[in-house]
């Protein structure tokens, strides 16, 4: 039984830091806390949905295609939304803001469009067969997730450290300005991250659509609390963090559903969250987010 | 006339309450836009004062005035938990932390027996009135436009402007931060114990996402120059989905779109005015 | 050293592996006007930051009025007399002339937040005072005209004497001016020599940083130079202008060698 629910804990961790990636990268990279980004969550299973549905597409394609899909719209809504303010130089709560507005006008489009209605993935998108250890029974697309979750944290960490791109997405990241003076072309660079969230959380809310079977638009909001938790608790724009910290929440929801109650499961995150500001602000990982206020 | 007017008061009466109740929550909006900051917890304090006083008024049959009290307290103490830690920190945790806790507040509500689960409380009796609604509402206005004519709303536009000039003059900056947000806590808590009381009827649903950035639009649409402001913006937009049909289906989806373009294209809302700050002539 | 208005001791800021202040130490004796001088990047604004209270140092103490300061935050080193204007004008744009010199009265203007709500005759007279005293530091800089305008709307140079009105009305013991100067053309500069004159006639300490040479030779009683975070060279301006290591750090070496070798310093 504690076996099954620590398995059960690490992949559901582990689909919170591929959630978070994305998020933590935004806000690392451009400096903006892009609260739009659970509309990516719902966007991407809502793709790759109706692709399996209505063009019987196999999963193995729907899958990349609705993660491509949500990285334009995530480019389009920077474009719209990010780059005006930007250029002004607005502050921080203005990007906040100007999401936060964003979100609440997407989901009651989709929702305007979609309804409210949990909707399931065609049975012939998902493979039933699973693996079992001793105890543990480990589904196909659980590992799927794992799996995931582990490559792009290594393929980021590859490109930020090695590769020339990565190069510019850090100095844009620490300084946009010294970064456009060195050559790097900005708006590309944006775009390219902007593209990256937006596929990661499309990626994470296909792999959790499959995993759990139950899509509706709003399930990327149920999901930014856990992000915001593990972004602080990780630390705002850490890559390694995202993934600890992501891992951290979920064992410690599985052990609370096992051990006390599993209707307290998703106040952990909360909790955690709050007790990092508490004690450690910065996080696990976190550069100096800390202003001497 | 009387007649008339009974019947008119009688079929827009939830609508008049809104608005009072509406202007009372842009008013807790604004007092954390006032000073630069960003938190978007008052759907949550609302929810919380809203709970707390049905419970008391339904499970302890406790007196109205006492309710009233209890339900400005409870939200107060978790804005101290959740806001005390963010001080001293850049304003971005404030407002995710806000988040935050409205989303768990939801889960609390929506899983707890004592609060009714996902149905909520019903059979609130109707102790509150135009009377109280209104009268709240213009004595937290007076409250406002005393306190923006002083020293302390000097300090308040200040910290909007500049923060760390503001600090570098000697304004206490994680103290007007934390009763900012105090303040913003026990309006709401007080919308919601008012709401509940006239309603009958409570549910985590009305306490969510969609309420808090709403509530956000209410404020940027008015603009924060002056504490009038958010209160026209909320009756426009409690009205306005009134008067123009279709509005009403995509009332969230216009709220949404508020605020993009007010933070885009308006950053001072609608309203240019600007509350001077002297409280003496000058 | 007794009796310095403030003290820098061996004070160290590392930004990563860079030591943006090295070891800093020097001390402002009060009424004097103490210029920071360097060139780009020595350190200035950083240390005015250290002293201001923006930012931690890594070692050192700062000293004002012979209190360790150390751990103060901002606001309570503006309450205790540290006042500070910025090398970027930041003036509250929005708020009226008049309201950002009442602003800058935070720290001394009466009035709790009950007698503000009832209006008690405290509250009022101690706003009365305040705008009258307001008033006085506005004819003070030059701006009695301008009060009621909003200050964004200001000119330049106007902005600049705003922002010292400002820290003036926090009625300080030290003040801080940071590069007041620039972007002045030479009778804003002029005008500006004056009213820090008459600040310091006013008994106001002033340390000031700035790049105009000839602003910084009129003005200044002593003057610390610094360069690449460390202290150079320390003294009256007429020492300090022929001092070889702060020639060479302004001009560089083969300009210093030159000037050694018998060319004349203008």
């Amino acid at each position: 039984m504690l076996a099954q629910q620590l398995v059960n804990g690490i992949i559901s961790g582990a689909t919170y830091a591929l959630f978070a990636l994305g998020f933590t990268l935004m806000f690392g990279v451009l400096n903006v806390v892009n609260l739009t980004y659970g509309v990516y969550f719902s966007t991407g299973a809502l793709i790759a949905l109706y692709a399996t549905r209505h063009f019987v597409a196999p999963i193995l394609i729907a899958l990349p295609l609705a993660a491509i899909a949500t990285g334009l719209i995530a480019v389009v809504i920077d474009g719209l939304l990010l780059t005006p303010l930007r250029r002004k130089k607005a502050p921080e709560l203005a990007s906040l803001m100007v999401t936060l507005g964003a979100t609440l006008l997407l989901y009651s489009l989709m929702t305007a469009f979609i309804g409210t209605d949990i909707q399931r993935f065609p049975p012939a998108a998902i493979d039933p067969s699973a693996i079992e250890i001793g105890t543990v029974r480990v589904s196909r697309s659980q590992m799927l997730i794992v799996g995931t979750a582990f490559v792009m944290v290594v393929l980021l960490l590859a490109l930020m450290r090695g590769t020339r791109l990565g190069l510019a997405i850090r100095a844009l990241a620490e300084n946009p300005d010294v970064a456009r003076l060195m050559g790097v072309d900005v708006t590309l660079v944006t775009f390219f991250v902007s593209f990256v969230s937006g596929t990661l959380g499309a990626a994470a809310g296909i792999l959790i659509g499959l995993n759990y079977n139950a899509i509706q638009p709003y399930m990327g909001e149920a999901m930014m609390l856990k992000g915001f938790a593990v972004i602080i608790i990780g630390g705002l724009g850490d890559i390694r963090g995202a993934l600890i910290a992501g891992l951290i929440l979920g064992l410690l929801e599985g052990l609370t559903a096992g051990y006390v109650t599993s209707t307290l499961k998703d106040a952990v995150g909360f909790l955690l969250l709050v007790l990092t500001l508490w004690f450690r602000p910065v996080g696990l990982f976190g550069r100096a987010a800390i202003k001497r206020a | 006339m009387y007649e008339f007017l009974d019947d008119f008061l009688f079929s827009y009466q939830s609508l008049i309450y809104a608005l009072g109740i509406n202007g009372l929550l842009a008013l807790s909006m604004y007092v954390v836009l006032a000073i630069g900051q960003l938190s978007l917890g008052q759907a949550a304090f609302m929810g919380l004062g809203a709970y707390t006083s049905a419970l008391l008024t339904l499970k302890l049959g406790a007196p109205f005035p006492l309710v009233l009290l209890a339900s400005m307290a409870v939200p107060a103490v978790a804005a101290l938990i959740i806001g005390a830690p963010t001080l001293r920190l850049s304003g971005v945790y404030l407002a995710l932390a806000t988040i935050g806790l409205g989303e768990v507040l939801r889960i609390a509500f929506v899983n707890s027996e004592l609060t009714g689960g996902a149905l909520g409380l019903s059979g609130i009796p109707e102790k509150a009135g135009y009377t109280l609604i209104f009268s709240c509402l213009a004595l937290a206005l007076i409250a406002f436009v005393l306190v923006s004519r002083s020293r302390i709303g000097r300090a308040m536009e200040a910290m909007r402007e500049d923060e760390i000039a503001a600090g570098m003059l000697g304004v206490h900056l994680p103290r007007y931060r934390l009763s900012a947000l105090v303040v913003s806590a026990m309006l709401a808590g007080l919308a919601g114990a008012l709401n509940a009381h006239v309603s009958s009827f409570i549910s985590p649903n009305d306490y969510g996402f969609d309420a808090a950035v709403t509530i956000l639009s209410y404020a940027l649409l008015g603009g924060i120059g002056s504490p009038f402001g958010p209160v026209v913006g909320a009756i426009i937009l409690t009205l306005l989905p009134e008067v123009l049909r279709p509005l009403h289906d995509f009332r969230l989806v216009f709220n949404g779109l508020i605020i993009v373009i007010a933070v885009l294209f308006m950053p001072h809302g609608l309203a240019p005015w600007r509350i001077r700050r002297t409280g003496a002539r000058a | 050293m007794n009796g310095a208005i403030l003290a820098l001791e061996n004070l160290t800021v590392r930004f990563g592996g860079l030591a943006a202040v090295d070891g800093v130490s020097f001390h402002v004796e009060p009424q004097t006007v103490h210029g920071l001088i360097g060139p780009n990047g020595a350190g200035k604004t950083t240390a005015f930051n250290l002293i201001s209270g923006l930012g931690h140092q890594n070692d050192g103490h700062i000293l004002f009025n012979g209190e360790t300061i150390d751990d103060w935050p901002s606001w309570e080193r503006a309450q205790r007399g540290l006042a500070r204007t910025f090398q970027n004008i930041r003036t509250f744009g929005e708020m009226t002339v008049m309201e950002n010199v009442l602003a800058g009265m935070h720290a001394h203007v009466g009035g709790g937040l009950g007698a503000t709500l009832l209006r008690l005759p405290s509250f009022r007279a101690a706003e009365s005072a305040a705008i009258g005293k307001a008033r006085d530091i506005l004819g003070f800089v030059g701006l009695a005209d301008a009060s009621a305008r909003r200050a964004g709307n200001l000119p330049y140079g106007d902005q600049r004497r705003l922002e010292i009105a400002r820290a003036l009305a926090s009625d300080p013991k030290l003040m801080l001016v940071d590069e007041p100067a620039a972007g002045m053309n030479p009778s804003e500069t002029a005008s500006l020599i004056d009213l820090l004159l008459r600040l310091k006639a006013r008994g106001v300490t002033l340390l000031l940083v700035e790049h105009d040479m000839h602003f910084i030779m009129n003005l200044c009683d002593h003057i610390t130079v610094l360069n690449f975070g460390r202290k150079i060279a320390e003294g009256t301006p007429v020492e300090v202008r022929s001092d070889p290591s702060v020639i060479e750090a302004y001009l560089g070496t083969k300009v210093a060698e030159r000037l050694e070798a018998g060319a004349r310093v203008r």
